[in-house]
């Protein structure tokens, strides 16, 4: 067996609305999948169904295995989750968070010990063992979540926004480890607004919006297909792209932000392009990146 | 989804519920125990020595006699009514307790359950703290005349978890904090008063007596009375039926609610 999650024609509707609209996708065992989308976009809701917190409107989920809709309790047993919203227990210091989550999974008293410690160590909380949860940090907090999600030794993680409202560094404190984890064959499953965070962490993507899977490669893939190796991000420019595009014997992608006008181009195209117009130093060259194929794919109007 | 599903979805895991519970218990359990641990003192003092100095019953017997069964089960059910109400209210809609226990192999029936079942421990350990607070006066009070009295303890596990239960399923419909009001002012008070504990119930017109019957609370107040006093009667049988019947009643509401509240 080496899926870990299969979903085929899976739907989600909540009265009249559709959440997730008979999508299919599979993640694959051992690699870091991202789930991307606007809000609103179903991502939460399909996260939802894979933790067996929701149930299925139509369609087959398969996790590890085994069928949601009746294996809920040993689904439970073989993931973890790192949820949105802090949900650490606000009546217990860190330590004892640690070990009477680990107690709801049956772990007998000396595996917990141990693995708590483990944890504790791995997530550099250890000097915070006896501290009460509101005296930590939220870069602390957390790796205490995902610390928690890991007791069990859970074979999926599905992690949704792990590092929202994060620094930076506490930002790259979790990617490495949640990276560390990638090495140690943990499959998991991230939900997240921050593109290079995608880019960083996941192997491959799939990108949804109203409910529907829109895209799915690995990251770089996603940028050749959509945006091409580079961005050409020129101010005052929205008059003169027409003139552009009839100089030009190819068609260019190119989308008007405002102001300002992206062209996205191969290295070849780029070259002829820098040709025809007075690069001023009102523009800007780049490399292309996921968010500009986030974009592309869903818009930029507010969905909400 | 099947919200009155009755296959029973309890695991060993509300004993894990249960015991997260217990450990929060333990850390805070000295300042819990005071305001718990002084209450039965003054109440006893103050209506039974104070009030009861004014209080002459048909029966002869003293009011603090009379009051005693009483105590023994309104405060085991503000206990209950307390830990499963206000409690599991902020674990469910504020701190997101429930949510993060039922990612675990828990179910939603465990967790009720588990609450529950702290709930009716809660209350038990009240009414036993209560009578061991009037054992230790009853060279003043008289109240406690039988060895049968031992027998509150299963009164309160009885009441505990009906109460519990009656708790629970508010704290699932509730929506805000504000709305225990409802639950207090119209189902804990009344009972709180009209149960029999206070006066003697058939002082209260006929209707009115009718009425009380349905009462939870006035049926453990009447085993009580009958255990402390030794006067074992064949109406303690309906007192307990109707205990146990209303008890699994708002059990399965209560469960009912909770998968409404917490699946979506």
């Amino acid at each position: 067996m080496d899926i870990a999650i299969n979903a085929s024609n899976l739907s989600k509707h909540f009265g009249d609305i559709i959440a997730v609209d008979r999508i299919n996708f599979s993640v694959r065992k051992g690699e870091c999948f991202g789930l991307l989308g606007p809000n609103g976009a179903g991502k939460s809701s399909t996260i939802r169904m894979i933790t067996c917190s929701s149930p299925l409107t139509s369609g087959q989920l398969i996790v590890h295995g085994l069928n949601v809709n009746d294996e809920q309790r040993s689904i439970k047993s073989h993931i973890g989750i790192v949820p949105q919203n802090d949900n650490l227990d606000p009546d217990l210091p860190v330590k004892q968070n640690l070990e009477v989550y680990a107690r709801y999974y049956g772990l007998d008293k000396q595996l917990i010990r141990k693995r708590v410690e483990e944890q504790l160590e791995i997530f550099e909380l250890s000097d915070r063992a006896n501290s009460p949860i509101h005296s930590l940090s939220g870069g602390m907090r957390r790796r205490l979540l995902i610390a928690r999600a890991l007791l069990h030794n859970p074979s999926i993680l599905i992690l949704d926004e792990p590092t929202v409202g994060l620094d930076p560094q506490a930002r790259h404190i979790v990617w490495q480890q949640l990276r560390q984890l990638t090495k140690n064959d943990v499959t998991q499953v991230l939900t997240t607004h921050y593109m290079d965070e995608a880019e960083q962490l996941c192997d491959r993507i799939i990108v949804i919006n109203h409910g529907k899977i829109l895209a799915e490669a690995k990251p770089q893939e996603l940028i050749q297909q959509y945006v091409g190796n580079n961005v050409l991000e020129i101010q005052n420019f929205s008059n003169d792209i027409e003139l552009l595009k009839r100089s030009l014997d190819f068609t260019i992608n190119y989308e008007i932000f405002g102001d300002k006008t992206n062209i996205y181009a191969s290295d070849d195209d780029l070259s002829a392009i820098s040709a025809k117009i007075k690069i001023s130093n009102k523009s800007n060259l780049r490399k292309a990146n996921l968010e500009d194929v986030f974009l592309r794919l869903t818009g930029r109007r507010l969905l909400e | 989804m099947n919200l009155i599903t009755l296959k029973p979805n309890i695991s060993i895991s509300s004993l894990y519920v249960w015991q997260r519970h217990r450990d929060v218990f333990f850390k805070i359990w000295k300042t819990e125990s005071l305001g718990i641990g002084l209450e039965p003192w003054i109440v006893i003092l103050a209506m039974g020595f104070g009030l009861g100095q004014f209080v002459t019953l048909d029966s002869g017997e003293k009011y603090v006699q009379f009051l005693a069964p009483g105590l023994m089960a309104m405060f085991p059910m503000f206990a209950a009514i307390f830990e499963c109400g206000w409690g599991a209210f902020m674990r469910i809609s504020m701190h997101g307790t429930y949510e993060a226990i039922l990612n675990t192999p828990a179910s939603i029936e465990d967790i009720t359950t588990g609450d529950i079942l702290w709930g009716t421990t809660r209350a038990t350990l009240n009414a036993t703290y209560i009578l061991i607070v009037l054992l230790i006066l009853n060279h003043w009070t008289d109240a406690v005349n039988s060895p049968y009295a031992i027998g509150i303890v299963f009164v309160a596990i009885l009441q505990g978890f009906l109460f519990s239960s009656i708790a629970i399923a508010f704290a699932a419909l509730a929506r805000a904090m504000s709305h225990f009001g409802y639950l207090f002012n119209i189902i804990v008070m009344p009972m709180f008063w009209l149960s029999g504990g206070f006066f003697p119930i058939n002082e209260l017109p006929e209707w009115a007596q009718n009425i009380a019957w349905f009462l939870p609370l006035i049926h453990s107040v009447e085993l009580n009375r009958a255990l402390l006093n030794g006067n074992l009667t064949l109406s303690m049988i309906g007192d307990f039926f109707w205990l146990a019947i209303v008890a699994i009643i708002f059990y399965t509401i209560a469960l009912v609610l909770m998968r409404r509240r917490l699946i979506v």
